[in-house]
């Protein structure tokens, strides 16, 4: 293929012809979704294996989304922090300012090749819907974003942001009104709709094969930083870190980096504290099934999903991507949170030092990782992602600052 | 080999050269105690009810049965309750089979050995679990042999010729053919489709096979016993709740007998063709 890019499209570590990972995955999906998933599946990987199609999306990647994003040695940032240098894998810089983008270009050019005329997507952050509509609008499709109706109060500008791409955001009032409940409906949608309508998914979760798939199309974001490294550090990091919601934006920092000797950490919303309301699946649920997989969930003792709390919206999720849960039970994980409050720390520390303003979910990962760059050696080197950029959090910050109140006296 | 209150509910509906009535109701809607009324009321007037455990998350179903879910948690109805209230229809209509529908959480959360003994020990006769499909089956189906009860597979109009025969071969006790590509509640799909789609489960499946998801009117009833062997009414019942949940329960309960009733004649007023 011709291009200059470090991608692999050998696909290693795959689930069983099932979608388990371990015990973890599957496809718990009413009947009437069995055979579209089937055909997706199938789809999937006549797709993966056609140059075409990977020459397109990887053209795609690059002129489009602009990959490869940068890996940016944040040198005064490691200073102030103090201990380990600290790389931040600048996934902010995609179009649209998240790496949800890698995976919507992915699957939107798969709805395409399948001849879907509509697409799908439940939203949180309002990421995975902007990348969404984004990319409905440049090949053509309708769509339709699920969003639930606590976030679009709080995720204003990409709410309208989707509307100017021509998007048509559904609030989704039932449940708890989050992401979770924005799934649901994404999911009763295409229970009705699957013979013209494409359902993309924004993370690593859901029936199989979207945790693989969503995997597949966000290794970039590794594959890359890995070479990046090498080239600019000289060797691979101690450390990798980042964020988890559902875990699209880990498992394609990871996943091309679990055969190497590289610490792997997830981040998980501590809200107001573990003991208080958070939304750490990984730290305090346990298994159970929802939304097609099996994986570890925030429930009560008879199964009933509980209520998360985040100020970031796209870490405000009960559940997490079954791959995620695999790797945690073998030991290939390792877990840290980070708080409403640290994540805002967090979020000025860069602000400040590197002039940089990461996404709320991006800044947790960012909390985690100076805690752990501030224990190590200057000579020792911590990968974070930068998952997204800011902007759609300014209100929510602002609002948590007390700013909003100090501009009107 | 299975064999309990569900398969002498078919057999004598066979004999009277009718199709079974299927009703669902949610456990616990509005409240359990109101929820007992109800249940034992639809339950004297069908053959089959499939009773309803709630769940969070029901993501196969329409605003109708999701309110009744969130109506039913919201009056703090527990596991413990929905086993009581299966008790009290099983004590109370001897003859009536007994289904529990729901979400694979709910099984799996209790643990779906203490789950399967808990539920035939009530009173049930049969489980459908929305999702849960022949792929997964495993996670349940020796626990529900060892308590004799069913296991009850959907089948769909996306479903394929491999996918029939798979859950023909999975399920007991009887199909539930699925009318319409959607969610509960939907507007049924066109009969003839429907019936189409019976046949050809019925080539592969050596079972009876009910319809539902959308049947709401005594003439949709009627019409969909020529062929099936069972008419499911769901959220037809429920609707009958829903905006009334703070009516006496025995106003409600006359609400709900009067449909069934109403159902109920259609089917027997009619004596299908096999
Ligand atoms: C910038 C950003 N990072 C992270 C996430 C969390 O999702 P995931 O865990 O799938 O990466 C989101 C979700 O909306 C997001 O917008």
């Amino acid at each position: 293929m011709n291009h200059d890019l470090p991608y692999s499209l050998e696909i290693t570590h795959a689930p069983d012809s099932r979608g388990h990972f371990g015990t973890y995955g599957g496809r718990f999906a009413a009947e009437t979704l069995m055979g579209p998933l089937s055909e997706l599946e199938s789809a999937f990987f006549s797709a993966w294996n056609d140059p075409t199609f990977q020459e397109n999306r990887i053209a795609l990647l690059k002129h489009y989304v602009g990959r490869p994003t940068p890996l940016y040695h944040a040198e005064r940032l490691s200073k102030e922090n103090g201990g380990a240098q600290i790389w931040l894998k600048r996934e902010d810089l995609t179009h649209t300012g998240a790496h949800k983008i890698n995976n919507t270009i992915g699957q939107g050019l798969l709805a395409h090749r399948m001849d879907k005329r509509r697409v799908i997507a439940e939203t949180g952050a309002g990421q995975h819907g902007v990348a969404t509509a984004t990319v409905a609008a440049k090949l053509g499709m309708q769509c339709d974003v699920y969003m639930g109706r606590e976030d679009v109060e709080r995720q204003m500008p990409n709410v309208l942001r989707m509307r100017l791409l021509g998007a048509n955001v559904i609030p989704v009032d039932s449940g708890t009104a989050t992401l979770k409940d924005a799934l649901n409906e994404a999911l009763r949608d295409w229970v009705a709709t699957c013979e013209d309508t494409f359902y993309i998914i924004g993370t690593v979760a859901g029936p199989h094969p979207y945790p693989l798939m969503v995997r597949q199309f966000h290794a970039v974001i590794g594959q890359e930083a890995r070479a990046q490294m090498l080239e600019q550090a000289g060797c691979l990091p101690d450390v990798a870190v980042a964020c988890v919601g559902g875990g699209s934006n880990a498992m394609g920092l990871f996943h091309p980096l679990r055969d190497d000797a590289v610490r792997l950490v997830a981040v998980e919303a501590a809200g107001t504290g573990l003991e208080r309301e958070h939304a750490a699946s990984l730290a305090r649920g346990k298994p159970g099934i929802l939304h097609g997989n099996l994986t570890y969930l925030l429930e009560d003792e008879e199964g009933q999903i509980q209520g998360t709390h985040s100020i970031s919206a796209g870490l405000d999720y009960p559940g997490v991507g079954p791959e995620l849960a695999a790797m945690l039970d073998a030991g290939e994980l390792e877990l840290e949170q980070a708080t409403d409050e640290q994540a805002l720390d967090a979020f000025r520390t860069l602000t400040a030092t590197e002039g940089i303003i990461p996404a709320l979910e991006s800044s947790h990962a960012l909390a985690a990782g100076l805690r752990i760059a501030s224990q190590m050696s200057p000579d020792q080197h911590v990968l974070i992602n930068l998952s997204g950029r800011g902007d759609k959090d300014m209100n929510t910050v602002f609002k948590a600052l007390g700013w909003l109140e100090e501009a009107k006296r | 080999m299975i064999h309990n209150r569900l398969d002498e509910v078919f057999a004598r509906c066979r004999k009277q050269q009718r199709a079974a009535l299927v009703g669902y109701l949610t456990a616990g809607d509005p409240n359990p105690d109101t929820s007992a009324k109800l249940l034992d009321g639809l339950a004297g007037h069908v053959d089959i009810i499939e009773i309803g455990m709630p769940f969070s998350d029901p993501m196969a179903d329409g605003p109708v049965i999701q309110a009744a879910s969130e109506r039913a948690l919201a009056a703090g109805t527990h596991m413990s309750d929905v086993f009581n209230l299966v008790q009290h229809i099983n004590d109370r209509h001897p003859e009536t089979a007994i289904v529990l529908m729901g979400y694979a959480n709910t099984p799996y959360a209790m643990g779906v050995e203490h789950f399967a003994r808990q539920a035939r020990m009530s009173g049930a006769d049969g489980v459908l679990i929305v999702d849960l499909p022949p792929e997964e089956e495993d996670l349940l189906h020796t626990p529900l042999q060892q308590a004799g009860l069913h296991q009850i597979f959907l089948l769909a109009p996306t479903s394929s010729e491999k996918r029939i025969r798979l859950a023909s071969e999975k399920a007991t006790g009887f199909i539930y053919y699925v009318s319409l590509t959607g969610i509960t509640g939907a507007e049924m799909g066109a009969l003839d489709g429907v019936r189409k789609q019976c046949e050809r489960i019925r080539h592969h499946a050596n079972l009876p096979i009910c319809v539902g998801f959308g049947i709401k009117t005594p003439e949709q009833a009627r019409a969909v016993s020529e062929f099936a062997d069972g008419v499911v009414v769901g959220s037809a019942f429920v609707a009958e709740i829903a905006g009334h949940a703070h009516d006496a329960a025995e106003t409600l309960r006359a609400r709900v007998v009067e449909k069934a009733k109403a159902i109920r004649q259609a089917l027997e007023g009619h004596h299908g063709q096999r």
